[in-house]
């Protein structure tokens, strides 16, 4: 197995262990974390997507003459992506905050008055 | 005119954004002031989505490409160019869920200026609804993968926000955290098939990457990931159980929009099938897939409904029930795709015109339901009664709103009903039984909601009710005057507005991949 | 107007519209020519229930929401009652299904492909 294939296998595992955070955790603060798990494997994925064996930083300026580089673009698709989950982890938080207000409590099993 | 026309696909995503940020602002100098720039702008919207469907349904199956800057667009970049390739394509089917969109996004506004007299944290709102309102159009009009999923989540976060909006009220905060959390699963999903596509071929427009696609094992890994998440977006059971909570917990005038929302993620899922992917994965397969989540929605949703107790949750389920029929239309269509019958086409024009009479009806039993809820004080239909006496109007609007949903002739449910039921039971005659069933148990459902709410004696208890302020019944008229013109003219819209939407998907997609690509 | 044509049969509001208020103007012109020794507001025209009374409207008369369809939902009651139970409230069983239907899929398109 080449090595260069790790941080590919690394970003399927925090995929799966932020799935199974989010599908078998009854703290809803745990399924937060679940999401920012899963969240955080999606990123490195996208960022992994660009390396470039011995490339460096896309930057022009003092840059070595013929020089490989890594890719820019999952680089920025990665920035968006992070502050995209920045809104939505903030307003999940918040609906917690809310919750635990009303109801008393976290327990995901136990905030289920829209059923039915 | 001209350069609106050409402009209009960046100034239908910049006027409603910029208009979100300012109007918490706006909002300072008075209540009129932000009610007179928010019905301004989304008057421009209106007015820019047709002059946009009019030019693009002109060109003939030649989609529109609009470029950052608004110059002619060139394949390889020419010297003087924005250098941002990040482009928006509108074909036939995008001009059309922008009509929808449009639509909604008019009579919903207007509906909340008065919805929202009394009530305070009116700017939030509004300033949330303009938000949802340009994510929408930027879901629908875009060209550009990463683009999509951008707007994507901009409307998820707008759409959990309006959901959770009335936050002393303890089911809105589980709803809207519900929402939220299978929202962001959905769209983390879509995020990592969209990086699977870029990894395998390194481009990121849907046009290049339907020009270089494969079949390969990651591109169906992708398109399962991307299925599934659009799909779940758009609330196809068994993953629809966000759905009562959300529309039946927003405001209702966003319910409304909600539902638009979900219309725009089945366009996702619909470009990506028929235009990204087309025929290079087995068509009969992904159609089969598509109609056996169409069957399920259509009755889990209609049954689900008629045991309700709750107004606007009996409401939503009948909304999620004809999200089934719009799949079943496309997904006859795509089933058959490749061998290109006739009914095929028909398919699809009964899915994707029932796109439009859905936004309509159900925006309008929205309406009406809100109005019913400030009426009689309450949401539960155990202890509603008698509000026809007094709310005459509001209980006809009701009426032709749920005849209309459930297909009775002449109402244009009734017009797209029929396509999809025609074309059903030539390829099979159990999805017909099935479909024309689920409308039947459909108008069930709504009699016994308009039984509870406004037949029966005179209650005490609602003895100063009456129907509500013309700001609260001139959107309802609007729409009954498009569901009424709608049915007694379906051959004249099908072919000059539901055509050119089917024929893009049908057989546009060398020409979608042609106008990015040159020749 | 033309109407709309699926490709096997055709649709046409205007004149389904035109006969419907044909039938109707028919159906009036056959009650005008009705019963001449016909009196309002004589035992003629009170509803007739079985010789009682008409009661009062009063509470109770008005079927309230959940009783309207109970023997249709009673009669389904063996599918309502697992369907029902799916719907429990619970955020981890929407995700669930969700992860379920992805499985499926996946299981779906890497055998056919």
């Amino acid at each position: 197995m080449n090595i260069g294939n790790l941080p590919f296998v690394v970003a399927a595992l925090l995929v799966l262990f932020g799935l199974y955070t989010f599908l078998f955790k009854r703290n809803l603060i745990k399924l937060v974390i679940g999401i920012t798990l899963i969240e955080t494997g999606v990123n490195l994925f996208l960022v992994t997507l660009g390396y470039r064996t011995n490339g460096i930083s896309p930057i022009y300026t003092f840059a070595p003459e013929a020089q490989k580089m890594v890719l820019p673009t999952p680089q920025a698709l990665t920035l968006t992506s992070i502050v995209i989950g920045l809104a939505t982890t903030a307003l999940l938080l918040s609906f917690a905050v809310f919750i635990h207000r009303h109801y008393g409590t976290l327990d995901v099993r136990k905030v289920k008055e829209l059923k039915g | 005119m001209t350069a609106l026309t050409t402009h209009a696909p960046i100034l239908l995503i910049a006027l409603p954004l910029l208009g979100a940020f300012a109007t918490p602002l706006v909002g300072k100098l008075g209540r009129g002031v932000r009610n007179t720039l928010i019905g301004l702008i989304v008057l421009a919207v209106a007015g820019l989505a047709a002059l946009l469907a009019v030019d693009v349904f002109a060109a003939s199956g030649v989609p529109t490409i609009y470029e950052l800057g608004g110059g002619t667009f060139t394949f390889p970049l020419s010297g003087g160019q924005v250098p941002i390739r990040i482009l928006f394509e509108v074909d036939g089917m995008s001009a059309f869920m922008g009509l929808i969109a449009a639509l909604i996004a008019l009579t919903g506004a207007f509906f909340s200026f008065s919805y929202w007299k009394e009530r305070s944290g009116g700017n939030l709102y509004f300033s949330l609804f303009l938000m949802l309102t340009a994510g929408i159009f930027g879901m629908v009009l875009t060209g550009d993968m990463f683009n999509f999923f951008v707007f994507l989540e901009i409307t998820s976060i707008a759409a959990a926000s309006l959901v959770g909006f009335r936050i002393w009220r303890k089911q809105s905060q589980e709803a809207g955290f519900k929402v939220m959390a299978m929202y962001t699963l959905s769209g983390l999903f879509v995020l990592l098939a969209i990086g699977l596509l870029y990894g395998q071929y390194g481009h990121l427009n849907i046009a290049t990457l339907a020009n270089s696609i494969q079949g390969s094992l990651t591109d169906m890994i992708a398109l399962g990931l991307l299925l599934t998440g659009l799909a779940m977006k758009a609330g196809a059971v068994p993953m629809h159980m966000w759905a009562p909570d959300a529309y039946g917990e927003a405001p209702a005038p966003m319910s409304a929009v909600l539902v638009a929302n979900s219309q725009a993620s089945l366009y996702g899922l619909f470009r990506i099938l028929f235009t990204l992917f087309g025929v290079t994965i087995s068509t009969g397969t992904m159609g089969w897939i598509l109609i056996v989540l169409a069957l399920l929605t259509i009755f889990v949703g209609v049954t689900m409904a008629l045991i309700q107790s709750d107004l606007k949750r009996l409401v939503a389920f009948g909304a999620v029930s004809q999200i089934g029929y719009m799949l079943l239309g496309v997904g006859v269509g795509l089933a058959v795709m490749a061998a290109r019958p006739e009914y095929g086409l028909v398919a699809m024009q009964g899915g994707i015109f029932h796109m439009l009479n859905d936004a309509a009806c159900v925006g309008l039993l929205f309406f009406a339901s809100g109005a019913v809820i400030q009426a009689a004080g309450t949401r539960d239909l155990n202890q509603m009664g008698g509000l026809g006496h007094q709310m005459k109007w509001t209980s006809i609007f009701f009426a032709i709103g749920a005849v209309a949903l459930a297909g009775v002739p002449p109402f244009n449910g009734f017009a797209s009903k029929f396509l999809i039921y025609e074309a059903s039971f030539k390829l099979s005659p159990f999805l017909a039984v099935i479909a024309v069933l689920s409308s039947i148990m459909l108008l069930a459902v709504f009699v016994k909601a308009f039984q509870a709410a406004f037949l029966g004696p005179r209650s005490n208890a609602s003895a100063h009710v009456s129907d509500p302020s013309p700001g609260m019944m001139l959107p309802m008229v609007a729409l009954v005057l498009v569901i009424i013109v709608f049915g007694l003219f379906p051959g004249f819209f099908v072919d000059h507005i539901v055509t050119p939407a089917a024929k893009a998907l049908w057989d546009g997609r060398d020409a979608y991949i042609n106008a990015v690509l040159g020749g | 107007m033309r109407g709309l044509s699926s490709g096997f049969g055709m649709w046409n509001p205007i004149a389904w519209a035109l006969l419907f208020v044909g039938i109707l103007v028919v159906s009036f012109i056959v009650r005008s020519l009705g019963n001449k020794g016909y009196k309002r507001g004589t035992g003629q025209t009170k509803v007739f229930l079985s010789g009682n009374d008409e009661p009062e409207a009063s509470n109770g008369l008005h079927v309230r929401g959940d009783h309207l369809y109970w023997g249709m939902v009673d009669g389904l009651s063996a599918y309502y009652r697992r369907v029902r139970a799916w719907h429990t409230g619970i955020l981890s069983d929407y995700a669930a299904w969700f992860v379920g239907v992805l499985a499926l899929v996946f299981v779906i398109l890497v055998l056919v492909r």
